[in-house]
This record gives C-alpha cells, structure tokens and sequence, in this order.
C-alpha cells in the first residue's frame, strides 16, 4: 500500500512538471502583459488537475497496454513470417485510425468551405460534404499507403533520408501546381493525422518489428513510420486538390 | 451536472476514436494471426487507463487552458492592445510592433509542447531503445525548443504576409543539409518528431493563435495566411532534434580531444 501510494505520488509530481510551463507561460502574460485578472481561479484549478490525473493514468495505460500491445503484434508478425499480412495490416492500421479522427474531420470541413468560397466547387452543402469526404478518405489512404511503405522500409533495412527527401522533393515540385487554396491545408494535414493513441503504437510496432528482425537497429530502423505518416498526407492533399 | 454530461460525451466521442485502433489490434491478433492476448486484465485495464486518462486530460484542457488561451490570443493580437486603445492600425504595419506576439507563440509552443501526450509516449520509447543515451526530458526540450522557433517564425510570416511555401522549402533545405552531417542514429528519430508534436494540446491553441492575427491584421486572410502554423510547428523541430545530436556529438569529440592533449592521467568528466 505504502509502496501503491509513493508511486503514485511519484507519477502525479511527474505530471505536475509536465504542465508547469503552460501555467506559467498563461499566468506571465495574463498578469504581466496584458495586466489581466485570472478569471475564475477555482475552475482554472479544477481544469489543471484533470489535465495531471489525466496525463498521469495516460502514461501508466502506455506501458500496461499500448506499448505491449505493439510490439507483441510485431513480434507475432515476424515469427509468422508473411510479408503479405504484415503489409495488409500496416495498411489498415494507418486507414482505420486516420479516417475517425476529430483533427482531420476538422481540417477536411475547413477545405471545404475554402474551396465553395474559392469557387474550386458548387457552394452548396452537398458538394461540400462530398468534398470533405473525398478528401478525408484520400487522407485516410495517404497514411495508410504511408504505414505500408514505412514498414517495407524497415524490413528491407533502407535508409529512411532517401525517401524522405523524395517526399519533400515530391512536396516542393507539387506546390509549384497545386491550386493556392490548398497549399496551407495541405501543409497543416501532415501534422493533424498522427492522434495520441496512434503514435504510441506506431512507435512501438516499428520499434518491435526492427528488434524482432535479423539485422536491423531498432534506433536506426524502428523510428521513422510517423514522418512517413506527417509526409504523405501533404502530397495526396494536394493532387487532391488539382485533381478535383 | 453540466460538466459531467461534457464530460461523458468527451469520453464517447473518444472511444468512437478508439475503436476503429481495437478493431484491427484485436482482429489482427486474434483471427488473422490467431495468437492470444498477454495477460488479458492488464492489457484491458491499460486500455481502459489511456482512455480514461485521455477523457479527462481533453476535458481539463477544455475547462481551464483553452478558453483561456484563446482569449489571450485574441488580446495580444488585438490592435486597441498592440496600438494604445482606441487606435487603428496603419495601412503599413510593422512586424516590430508584435513583438508580444512573437513572444507569446514562442511561449506557448514550448509549453504545450512539453505536455504533449504522444511526444512523452516516442520519448520514453526513444530512451529504452537509445540504452539511455538519447534521454526522455532531453529530447522533449529540443522538440519544444524546435516548436518554440516554429510557431514565433510561423506568427511573423502572417505579420509580413510572406507566402508560406517559401518558408517550408528553406526549412527543407535545412533539413536536407543537417541529415548529411547528423549522427546517422538520431536522423529517423528527429523526422518522426516532426509528426508528433501537433496533437491535442498545440494545434488548437497554436490554430487559435494564427486565425486571430489573420483576422486583425488588415490585408491577411484568415482562409489564406491562417493556416500553416502547424507545418511551422511540425517542420522546425526536426531541426531542432538534429541540432540537438549534433551538439552532442560536437560535445563528446571535444571532450576527447582534450583529453588526449592533456596526454597522460586525467579525470574522467561526465
């Protein structure tokens, strides 16, 4: 029980230093700068000890569940031996977590009133629908496209600077003909796909797969599946954009 | 009462998020791979922990910080604040005149950077695979730092209304010339903390930030110049990583080096 308890505890102050900086940062510039009451202190407070308690019971499911989940699927994944299958469900992976996600739902209705009031499609609440749809889906792919070349990558050892230069050579060119309306939504969509329950995952099944297999260097090779998942939304998004 | 109601529909809307995640873990596992869970009550208990953990994280958030931070940045970026009250700004605006807005992205970058759930999740993974050399708060600075940069960089292209494509091709140069010169370990690593920066805490903050400048400062659009914070937010610290192994790496043959000039018995420094 003692020993229950100092953990917690233990956690708790971890938490609690993860979150000073926003604190400070809102208490220097509301009372210093812009010479401002806090408002409401005692909701202020009730707010910061959900986000400690919060972060706190995240990080213990981390290593009970999320972390132990992915690199048990890596290991299976290897002993099994099948390419196929390992490729089939990076693919699902990165479709299915991407096309729930609130950000990109967000994004996607943004990109849809730019392009009605750009004149890119018909202002009316069905083509806009359609075009938030269309593109979520299109995001949704890129990423699960982006999972399933990460992973080749990391069981073929390649290193990951040559392709992601590509894809920023890629970005670059593409920009040059993509209409300027879809440009700063492209751009942000690579940062919006990758939600918190994913990433934790995502690294621990690169990081399983590069341990489990002959050869490969699990800081080397493990990491990497997350930028290829920020990259490839950017590129999709924008021949989205020409295309449509 | 009205709490606990929001409360219970963050926690739905978050386990309709999930879901789909379960669906292909469990349907993987179980009937393609056909392997049995790990110790089943852990691993649902774990499960149950991130969810939960997530729930009132969101909803601490949506109580306290983000209300207020939208406020703030609605204030800094308001012209009675940045011209005197009762001032409209001039056609010509300078960029000298944000300077608390500069200061208050680069501020908040840092800090929610450093609370970012799944930056923690890649950090803790990062130092277990390093053998400890790559060390968890270590790396979450560089990140916030990279971030810090980023957002102030990203506020001052809205003020100037300089086209953002150019600013992301430089930064890719950048990124181009320090891979060639970074340690080859730290390289996958800092491209994947690109992509985990943005989530829950920066991005509505950070969107909060950029579409108020957009719409006090005349001649920007907020359709056009208010997005592309994020890709600021996401490019910047994959410099940072990188110059943060490169530092270390400056450090250690430094280190060395002066320790074979000293020639003979010396003390060991850590």
């Amino acid at each position: 029980m003692k020993v229950a308890s100092r953990v917690i505890s233990r956690a708790l102050y971890e938490s609690a230093k993860d979150l000073f900086p926003i604190i400070v940062v809102i208490a220097v510039f509301q009372l210093v700068v812009l010479r401002q009451p806090l408002p409401d202190i005692g909701r202020l407070l009730m707010g910061v000890l959900l986000v400690l308690v919060g972060l706190t019971l995240f990080v213990r499911g981390l290593h009970m569940a999320l972390f132990p989940l992915g690199e048990e699927l890596a290991y299976s994944f290897v002993r099994r031996g099948n390419l196929a299958l390992l490729l089939l469900f990076s693919f699902a992976l990165g479709f299915g977590t991407t096309v729930a996600e609130p950000a990109l739902i967000a994004v996607a209705d943004e990109a849809a009133m730019i392009a009605a009031t750009g004149g890119i499609i018909e202002d009316s609440p069905d083509a806009r629908t359609s075009y938030a749809l269309g593109l979520r889906l299109v995001v949704a792919f890129s990423v699960g496209v982006a999972l399933l070349i990460g992973v080749i990558r990391i069981v073929k050892g390649w290193p990951v600077q040559y392709l992601i230069m590509g894809g920023y050579a890629g970005v670059v060119v593409m920009t040059g003909f993509a209409p300027p309306e879809i440009i700063g939504i492209a751009y942000d969509s690579g940062g919006v796909t990758t939600s918190t329950v994913t990433v934790p995952l995502v690294a621990a099944l690169g990081v399983g797969l590069a341990s489990s297999i002959k050869g490969r260097d699990p800081m080397v090779d493990g990491f990497g599946l997350i930028a290829f998942a920020s990259l490839t939304p950017m590129m999709f998004v924008m021949a989205y954009g020409m295309w449509v | 009462m009205a709490d606990l109601l929001h409360f219970a529909n963050t926690l739905l809307l978050l386990m309709r998020d999930v879901l789909p995640i379960i669906v292909v873990l469990l349907g993987f596992q179980l009937f393609i791979l056909r392997r049995p869970i790990n110790d089943p009550p852990r691993t649902i208990m774990g499960l149950v922990l991130v969810i939960l953990g997530l729930a009132l994280f969101l909803e601490g958030l949506d109580m306290a910080l983000f209300p207020l931070g939208r406020v703030m940045a609605e204030q800094l970026t308001a012209p009675g604040f940045i011209y005197g009250p009762g001032a409209t700004p001039p056609v010509l605006i300078a960029w000298t005149d944000y300077f608390w807005v500069y200061a208050f992205a680069a501020a908040i970058g840092f800090a929610t950077t450093i609370a970012e759930p799944s930056l923690i999740a890649v950090s803790i993974k990062a130092n277990q695979v390093s053998g400890g050399t790559v060390t968890v708060n270590g790396l979450r600075i560089a990140v916030a730092i990279g971030v810090a940069l980023g957002v102030a960089l990203g506020t001052f292209r809205i003020v100037t209304g300089t086209p953002l494509h150019w600013y992301i091709i430089c930064g890719y140069v950048v990124v181009i010339a320090q891979t060639v010169f970074a340690p080859k370990n730290i390289i996958p690593l800092a491209y994947d903390s690109g992509g985990v920066t943005t989530s829950t805490v920066t991005v509505p903050l950070v969107a909060a930030l950029g579409l108020g400048l957009a719409e006090t400062i005349p001649g920007r659009s907020p359709l056009l110049d208010g997005f592309g914070l994020i890709a600021f937010a996401s490019l910047f610290p994959i410099m940072a990583v990188m110059a943060y192994a490169q530092i270390g790496l400056y450090r250690v043959k430094k280190q060395s080096q002066m320790i074979k000039n000293e020639a003979g018995p010396t003390r060991q420094e850590d």
